[in-house]
């Protein structure tokens, strides 16, 4: 049980650097609180195994502060934070059994052999490995040998928190869900802080108490996943979430409304009023909150239908505004939808208005 | 840390020193050699190099070798590469077997094939020719150059094959045009194998050849005259038999780091 | 990858299989020939059956010959790859080090056989080689022509240095492989050095380490120039290898039938033991 803060931390891979291109992760001041279940969320290259490392101490950041429960670590090595940290793919000792792969952890720590074996066991039991302790780890699959790796971290009684780097990358799809379902499991028993690093938002949502939405080396929102996928603050978290994500069009102000190529479109209460003086701003709403009307309606703007995709259970309609701009509609897949003209309306209060890419409220 | 380092330094020297005195000695006139050691030539000379490079008894030794060294390299290459498609990308009757049986060359000591070589291309008319030597050296060039050329192969997708002759080209095309560059690496490897393998032997190229093809190494091995050896001549001999493979290693040393970090060399 | 059942992909592999069969199938043959058979001259044959394996199996300088390449290869396997893995485990895996660490290495490679025997050759004299020279200052009675345990000594640093490289070079290739996160999760894990090594870095080298092995014994079983042109196989036969037996009982006596049996038990023996070697190796993860 951790209470893991970080303290004005920033990380560059270069000496020396000065500006916010050189860092891998720029300044942030974070708290994870203890026993929560945390996904880092982002794309590839956004800084989050940074972070993540930083956090495991593989890694020492360049500026700025770790803290557990209050404890300075940042010069600390890994093996004294009590930390355990499963990779992207399982990494197990080839030559040695499951049980000594579980125990070895102890062992190094010159646990005596009693112990190491009352842990071993209770942890094979809860990941169900207690049928193959005997076997060598080697011949195992993808998803046994990462449960093997997680077991690794759990065996040691003075772990705090789990780091996972994307951990489920090679396992199959159709044990990824079993997977999550058992770090769940482990998280409900053990009740540890878990840190969760991912571009899969799926996993993320599912997994997560919070969502950490990293772009770009910065913390962009962090939240339930029901905050970020109804008030985005910013265009990137917006756009990763959701699928298919967030339509984004450029416009002007006018009033209390956005000027959209001429087209009125209205705003919630005082929004216009505090984007005052923006320079670049962007109109963001979900696809599952456009409504589309046959016939025009108060309130709505005409469009043109191009596309209707069925995809089971739901349709995405591509609907074209004005001239140029192509916005996707969220439809259940028991609406009626024919090409051709249609008419779309905002609702004001899931309409978003993005000055610079973050969120006017 | 530094005990580690210390190791490799020492290592490294131990390397470099034998290397070190060669070239001293190449440096130095016979009276200093034989009146006693030192460190550094007392009197520098260059005359042991110029004798090899204008004796042409010493320099054609140099050229023969690099000549049946490049041939080799060639052969094996243009021989190995349609082999290694073939194991790579098909499965036929014995293919297993010819590739382990291929491999066994490699294993025959070259003493063994001494006395038949000779007898053999004595009776086609190639003694001392580069051709001989060159065909003699793909005894164990041609397979290694078939087991490094067919994994370079294995990593390419047949997928691309397949894309091509759909796209309509022809095997030749398709495997001058499109393959070959794939691989480049590979060949570079291979290329540089069967250089060095061959380079270095002596055995097969002194009893193939007499005096038109004659190598270095031959050369060296048979300069003992009525006052004794002349250390310094063969001391500056054997430096420049160090040029071609130091020059080689050099223009591929980033070609053998990736390699390393690529897993595969 | 799947493979397609194509026979006519035997006429890609039939230039090789011309090439070889001229280097290889027909000398062999020409070995077998003679090897049971006796010529008396040439024109006269007369077929001996396996006359000349017995004698030579029965050849007690062969015995000695093979006994001293055993240990000389025993030997060289004994101090080549510890030290080359040593030497793996202490190169540089970053940096601008690397380069210049590989061509270092890489240097006694490319040596001609012959000039490394030259280099030894010239580097243990007391007269004028650096080494024999330290060694006599020393005070230590150093003569690779005169003692047998010296030149047993010389050969043997020779090799180690004209090959450990390889090795070195081999288990570097394969240590570099081992992803970072192999070690990453040691460290978590608390693991010691000697542990990382152990159940980490050993295990991942396996495969280059048999391919290290195989080659340093065949190699070593074959081996001919460096020794020769260093002692000559002497003082008197102390360094007379396989090859050099083999290479005077067909060159320098013309005991044509002798040297053909000789030649074939010598291959057929090299064969067993890469064969025994490889299975052992390739065994040992298994258990």
């Amino acid at each position: 049980m951790a209470r893991i803060e970080l303290k004005k931390l920033a990380h560059s891979y270069k000496p020396g650097a000065s500006r916010p291109e050189d860092f891998a992760l720029r300044e942030m001041d974070h708290v994870w609180e203890d026993g929560k279940a945390y996904a880092l969320l982002g794309p590839s290259g956004c800084g989050k195994t940074t972070l993540l490392n930083i956090i495991s101490g593989l890694l020492t950041p360049s500026h700025g502060q770790i803290l557990f429960d209050g404890k300075d670590v940042t010069r600390l090595a890994p093996q004294e934070r009590n930390i355990a940290q499963v990779f992207q793919f399982p990494v197990i000792y080839d030559t040695m059994t499951v049980y000594d792969n579980l125990a070895f952890p102890l062992r190094n720590r010159k646990v005596d052999e009693a112990e190491v074996h009352a842990r071993v066991t209770e942890v094979a039991d809860m990941l169900e490995l207690g049928g193959v302790l005997k076997k060598r780890a080697k011949g195992l699959g993808a998803d046994a040998k990462q449960k093997i790796s997680m077991g690794r971290g759990l065996v040691r009684s003075d772990v705090s928190a789990i780091l996972f780097d994307e951990p489920l990358t090679v396992i199959d799809p159709h044990l990824k869900w079993l997977l999550r379902r058992k770090l769940k499991q482990v998280h409900e028993r053990y009740a540890l802080t878990m840190v969760y690093v991912t571009h899969d938002q799926v996993e993320a949502m599912t997994f997560a108490d919070e969502v950490v939405v990293v772009y770009e080396g910065q913390v962009v929102q962090r939240g339930t996943p029901q905050e970020l996928f109804e008030k985005p603050r910013h265009t990137f978290v917006g756009y990763f979430i959701g699928s298919p994500g967030m339509n984004f069009l450029p416009c002007r102000l006018d009033g209390h409304c956005a000027l959209v190529d001429g087209q009125r479109i209205p705003l919630a209460d005082g929004v216009a009023a505090r984007a005052a003086g923006a320079t670049r701003l962007e109109l963001g709403i979900r696809p599952e909150f456009l409504q589309l009307a046959e016939r025009p309606e108060d309130g709505t703007l005409p469009v043109l239908v191009h596309q209707v995709e069925d995809l089971g259970n739901f349709k995405i309609v591509t609907v074209q505004l004005g001239g140029r701009h192509e916005l996707r509609v969220k439809l259940p897949e028991d609406r009626p939808v024919a090409n051709g003209r249609a008419w779309l309306r905002f609702p004001p209060e899931w309409t978003r208005l993005y000055a610079d890419a973050l969120l006017v409220e | 840390m530094r005990a580690r380092h210390l190791g490799l330094i020492a290592y490294i020297v131990f390397l470099l020193l034998p290397l070190y005195w060669l070239l001293n000695m190449s440096l130095k006139p016979n009276t200093e050699i034989l009146g006693g050691l030192t460190l550094l030539p007392r009197e520098l000379t260059f005359r042991n190099y110029v004798t090899i490079f204008t004796d042409p008894a010493w320099y054609s030794g140099y050229i023969n070798s690099i000549l049946y060294v490049g041939l080799n390299t060639l052969i094996s290459l243009l021989v190995a590469l349609p082999a290694a498609y073939a194991f790579s990308r098909y499965s036929f009757l014995g293919d297993k077997h010819l590739f382990f049986w291929l491999l066994t060359n490699r294993m025959a000591p070259p003493a063994v094939f001494l006395l038949p070589f000779f007898q053999l291309y004595s009776s086609v008319g190639l003694m001392d020719t580069h051709i001989a030597v060159a065909l003699a050296h793909c005894l164990f060039n041609v397979p290694l150059a078939v087991w490094i050329l067919e994994g370079f192969m294995s990593g390419i997708p047949k997928e691309i094959d397949e894309t091509a002759y759909l796209d309509g080209y022809s095997f030749p095309r398709f495997f001058l045009t499109i393959f070959l560059p794939l691989i480049k690496a590979g060949i570079g490897v291979t290329a540089f194998f069967c250089f060095m393998f061959s380079w270095v032997e002596l055995l097969m190229a002194r009893t193939l050849t007499t005096v038109n093809a004659k190598p270095i190494g031959a050369i060296m091995t048979r300069t003992v005259s009525a006052s004794g050896i002349d250390w310094g001549l063969l001391a500056a001999a054997g430096v420049l038999t160090l040029i071609p493979g130091a020059l080689v290693i050099w223009f591929v040393r980033k070609h053998i780091a990736k390699g390393f970090a690529l897993g595969r060399v | 990858m799947d493979k397609i059942i194509n026979q006519k992909a035997w006429f890609l592999v039939l230039p090789v299989l011309l090439v070889v069969a001229f280097s290889a199938i027909i000398p062999l043959m020409t070995v077998v020939n003679y090897s049971v058979q006796d010529i008396l001259d040439p024109q006269t044959r007369v077929f001996v059956g396996t006359e000349w394996f017995q004698q030579v199996l029965r050849d007690p300088r062969l015995h000695d010959a093979l006994l001293r390449q055993l240990l000389f290869s025993g030997c060289v396997l004994g101090i080549e790859i510890p030290l080359g893995i040593a030497i793996a485990l202490s190169m540089p895996t970053r940096g601008a080090w690397v380069s210049a660490c590989l061509v270092l290495l890489a240097l006694p490679l490319l040596i001609p056989f012959n000039v490394v025997g030259t280099i030894w050759q010239i580097f243990g004299r007391a007269d004028i080689g650096l080494g024999g020279a330290v060694l006599s200052w020393l005070g230590i009675d150093y003569n690779y022509t005169a003692s047998p345990l010296d030149a047993w000594l010389t050969v043997l640093v020779m090799d180690v240095w004209h090959w450990t490289s390889l090795v070195a070079l081999l288990c570097y290739a394969g240590l570099v492989a081992i992803p970072d996160a192999y070690y990453q999760a040691a460290r978590i894990d608390g693991a010691s050095r000697w542990a990382v090594f152990r159940y980490i870095q050993l295990p991942k080298m396996k495969g280059v380490l048999v391919i290290a092995v195989l080659l340093r014994f065949m190699d070593s079983f074959m081996i001919y120039a460096e020794p020769f042109v260093l002692t000559g196989g002497g003082p008197g036969n102390a360094t007379t290898f396989l090859s050099q037996y083999l290479t005077a009982m067909a060159v320098g006596q013309f005991d044509l039938g002798p040297a053909a049996a000789f030649s074939l038990i010598y291959f057929l023996i090299i064969l067993l033991f890469s064969w025994v070697f490889y299975t052992a190796i390739t065994n040992m993860g298994k258990e």
